[in-house]
């Protein structure tokens, strides 16, 4: 029976507080089927007076320069509504201080085939909290027999991070689909704050991407326009801001879920344009 | 007696103080691997200091799991430790569960969440995860100290990670490289012979030894191929 299995996999619902959880200990931290060491969330705390403020002086990703654990962050991501769905763009950058650590990171997270989530501040963060909402999601498809709403799947993960709130989690994203009510988008962040809208920009690089953005938007633009307004806003955030790069990544969301739209180097944009500012 | 302590008034430049909680130190060391289309090598110098001084020449941070994967640490050496353990530790508990050896991507999952328990007293520990696929192909993860992880085709970590890293982005990745073919995530692997990646592997080692201070004494590198794990050990300079 799938609610046993349901079961055997969570806490019952009216059970689930946060903070309620038990502790590796008591759930048989050392018993047979490792899985259960991860079936419920519990977080090892320093022991000392101030847990947060032990853990700002090695990781606050706001002077990574001179922390000892320097934490993957730095973006440039954005997602629009318009009027066949919605457009999602990234660039692929990550940073540890001022060193690239990476030119090739998957800032979008696809939580299930009709919802994808964006990743800017800490990349753990991001993506820890985001396959838990997958994992959330799915539980609630299998108790209630349909799929999740836009807003109540970014209600859950704006739940969890608001219980962790003034603990150093750094989460700025995007939680996008297609649901009974159409194409939703939501910002989310780690102080707990959810947003519904129509065009977002989150990350170090925000501000370039939304002057390109908005002087484009339009909710009646095709597809393809759609498309080439991500990939610009994107690619010029890329050019102004050191701490965004890579490539780009556009991802477009209609009735039938979220399709990878293209990958492409910001190098080879940045001779594309120039070109085509030549052209004429 | 405790006058002098607890009464600024009668000793004005001191006050209380509480020493500080520092639970981390950086052994240096510097960690590679490359995964190739049936081949994954890891590869580490053995060197440990504290500050300018060597601890030991000879102190392995790569560690075998099974006979697909391999784990590469580098940090705070008792973190390291401790992350090996519990990654060792949690195959076992698995391998009896289910009568299976884990697969290298399910231990890189496992190994995230892991990192991510730590979220609020993290390891200082930089993960490379290498070996074989389902599919046999060779794979290679690499983490922050938190569990952000990425499938790459090849990684640099520790001390000498900013001089390796860019000689590979263009020796494995061809990135940079007019008319080569890019190695991207959409088949994360490099385009080389065991052989070529060797010398690639051999040449940074030296190289990286000749001008990072953390970086010497001994090669140690681990072949994984569908035949097993290989495991050989080099000299490098020791001063």
């Amino acid at each position: 029976m799938i609610s046993d299995i349901v079961a055997q996999y969570t806490t019952p619902e009216a059970s689930l507080g946060f903070g309620s959880e038990a502790l590796p200990s008591q759930r048989g931290f050392l018993s047979g089927d490792v899985a259960h060491q991860f079936n419920s969330l519990a977080f090892d705390l320093p022991r000392t007076q101030d847990p947060v403020d032990f853990l700002h002086t090695y990781t606050d990703v706001k002077s990574a320069e001179d922390n000892l654990i320097k934490l993957a962050h730095g973006t440039t991501t954005l997602a629009f509504k318009y009027a066949s769905g919605v457009v999602v763009a990234t660039d692929s950058r990550a940073t540890q201080g001022s060193v690239i650590s990476s030119q090739s990171v998957k800032k979008v997270i696809e939580i299930n085939p009709y919802l994808l989530g964006t990743m800017a501040g800490g990349a753990a963060d991001c993506a820890f909290w985001e396959r838990e909402l997958g994992r959330r999601c799915r539980l609630y498809e299998l108790r209630n027999k349909e799929r999740i709403s836009v807003a109540a799947a970014s209600k859950l993960l704006a739940n969890m991070v608001y219980s962790y709130k003034g603990m150093g989690l750094s989460m700025g994203t995007m939680i996008s689909g297609w649901d009974k009510t159409g194409p939703n988008l939501f910002y989310v962040d780690n102080d707990g704050l959810r947003l519904k809208g129509d065009l977002f920009s989150v990350g170090s690089g925000a501000t370039y991407a939304y002057g390109v953005l908005d002087s484009g938007y339009n909710h009646e633009l095709s597809k393809a326009d759609a498309i080439e307004l991500g990939k610009r806003s994107i690619y010029h955030a890329t050019h102004r801001d050191a701490y965004s790069g890579g490539s780009v990544r556009v991802f477009h969301i209609n009735e039938s879920g979220w399709e990878f739209i293209s990958l492409t180097d910001v190098d080879d944009l940045h001779w594309e344009y120039t070109d085509q500012a030549r052209a004429p | 007696m405790d006058m002098l302590a607890t009464n600024p008034a009668v000793h004005p430049t001191s006050t209380a103080k509480q020493a500080a909680f520092s639970p981390y130190a950086d052994h240096g060391g510097t960690n590679l691997a490359i995964a190739g289309a049936d081949y994954c090598i890891l590869a580490s110098d053995t060197r440990q200091s504290s500050g300018y001084n060597i601890n030991t020449r000879f102190a392995p941070k790569t560690f075998k799991l099974s006979d697909k994967s391999v784990l590469a640490t580098a940090g705070c050496q008792p973190d390291c430790n401790m992350v090996v353990t519990r990654v060792k530790h949690s195959m076992k508990g698995y391998k009896y569960t289910h009568n299976k050896e884990m697969s290298t991507p399910a231990i890189a999952q496992m190994l995230s969440i892991m990192l991510y328990q730590k979220r609020f007293f993290p390891y200082y520990d930089f993960n490379i995860l290498g070996g074989l696929d389902e599919e046999g192909k060779g794979c290679v993860f690499c983490y922050d100290a938190v569990g952000s992880y990425e499938r790459v085709p090849c990684n640099a970590y520790g001390s000498a990670s900013a001089l390796i890293q860019p000689f590979l982005d263009n020796q494995v990745r061809n990135k940079n490289q007019q008319g080569k073919e890019k190695v991207t995530e959409f088949d994360p692997v490099a385009r080389l012979s065991i052989d070529e990646a060797m010398r690639i592997v051999k040449d940074a080692f030296t190289s990286a030894t000749e001008r990072d201070i953390y970086t010497g004494d001994f090669l140690q590198i681990f072949i994984v191929t569908s035949a097993g794990v290989e495991e050989q050990l080099h000299p490098l300079k020791r001063d």
